[in-house]
């Protein structure tokens, strides 16, 4: 099979960037539709891997999409080429939006704009929350997710350590598991 | 050194942000508004919003906003190039161990704990930025019904994002 060069890498993943809104998530389907259904550049187990394995890294979602992708199809280079193409638009266009941003914040019709968007940023954290929450609706996850709040909104831990122990406390939770499933065979 | 700290506060954040944007907002919030003081907590919600409404990935986004307001273009650079320095090299030595990657006893046992964690996390960005956003009785019933437009009616984010602003200006 023909592997895409890497300006053809460049363009799309460019095109990706600037034109899908809502972050990682809202690009998975067009990162299929182009590398997988357009191209056939990738397979689609392939491409279920890559999504597993991506969402179990810490980073931007898009990014490690971008980087794997570059990489299966070119190499190093291309990971370079497709994390610089998905990342270059953003870049650019936030600047741009900076610049005015900060021009006209003092402005009073903006800050009553902006007091209204506020409330939005509520509503959609929210849901997000919501959403996560119904699919961790057991005991221990319940458990976790109390405490997480507990300790970085009530207490104000600092949330890189309550990441890291919340991580080792479910790899703790899962080796108690094992042994157990391993005592009673 | 400004722009070392930039890429140091964005390496950390990309280190461990797990789950895409929403879940690394108390992270952000911690290091960027509260340790660093790089943005006021109204601004930091503006730039979640702006995130939103302009396209492309909203860690990149972030990065780039706050990079470029404390310290112009090399800012906004060592930010963004910050945040997906780490995961770019875990992204280049996992793909030479994807079996074992996907079969590995420490990965599965770390997101038993780490899935709700986020929810916890989302949750605690929450209330921080209701605490902030929801400055009189009008917010909660304009909360009220951009809740309803979202849940019930189903709309786009970023048409709610806009009307909220449509209301704020007639509103405020």
């Amino acid at each position: 099979m023909e592997k895409p060069s890497l300006l053809r890498l460049l363009l799309t993943f460019m095109k990706i960037g600037a034109f899908t809104f809502g972050g990682g998530y809202a690009m998975i389907p067009v990162f299929e539709r182009e590398f997988v259904k357009r191209y056939g550049y990738i397979k689609e187990e392939e491409f279920a891997d890559i999504l597993a394995m991506v969402q179990s890294l810490p980073g931007v979602i898009a990014i490690n999409f971008a980087v794997f992708i570059g990489l299966r199809l070119r190499g190093l280079k291309g990971a370079l080429t497709t994390a610089f193409g998905m990342a270059l638009p953003s870049f650019i266009i936030i600047i741009v939006i900076a610049i005015f941003f900060f021009q006209y914040i003092d402005n009073p019709a903006i800050e009553a704009i902006f007091n209204g968007v506020r409330i939005s940023v509520v509503a959609l954290i929210g849901t997000a929350g919501v959403k996560l929450f119904k699919q961790n609706k057991h005991l221990q996850g319940i458990f976790i997710a109390s405490l997480t709040f507990a300790l970085v909104f009530s207490v104000g831990v600092h949330p890189f350590f309550v990441i890291v122990f919340m991580a080792l406390f479910g790899y703790m939770i899962y080796s108690v598991n094992e042994v157990k499933n391993y005592d009673s065979v | 050194m400004i722009l070392f700290s930039l890429f140091f506060t964005f390496l950390l954040i990309g280190m461990v942000s797990f789950g895409g944007g929403y879940a690394m907002l108390p992270l952000f919030e911690r290091m960027v508004v509260i340790e660093q003081g790089w943005l006021t907590r109204s601004l930091f919600i503006d730039m979640i919003a702006l995130s939103q409404v302009t396209p492309g990935p909203i860690a990149i986004n972030s990065a780039t906003f706050i990079g470029f307001q404390i310290a112009s273009v090399p800012g906004a650079m060592v930010s963004t190039v910050g945040v997906v320095f780490v995961p770019f090299f875990l992204v280049l030595t996992v793909s030479k161990y994807t079996q074992k990657f996907k079969e590995s006893k420490v990965v599965k046992g770390i997101f038993i704990g780490l899935k709700p964690a986020l929810v916890g996390m989302i949750f605690s960005s929450v209330a921080s930025i209701a605490s902030d956003a929801l400055i009189d009785f009008k917010a909660y019933i304009i909360l009220f019904l951009l809740v309803f437009l979202l849940w019930k009616v189903k709309m786009h984010p970023i048409l709610v994002i806009i009307i909220s602003g449509i209301i704020g200006f007639f509103v405020y």
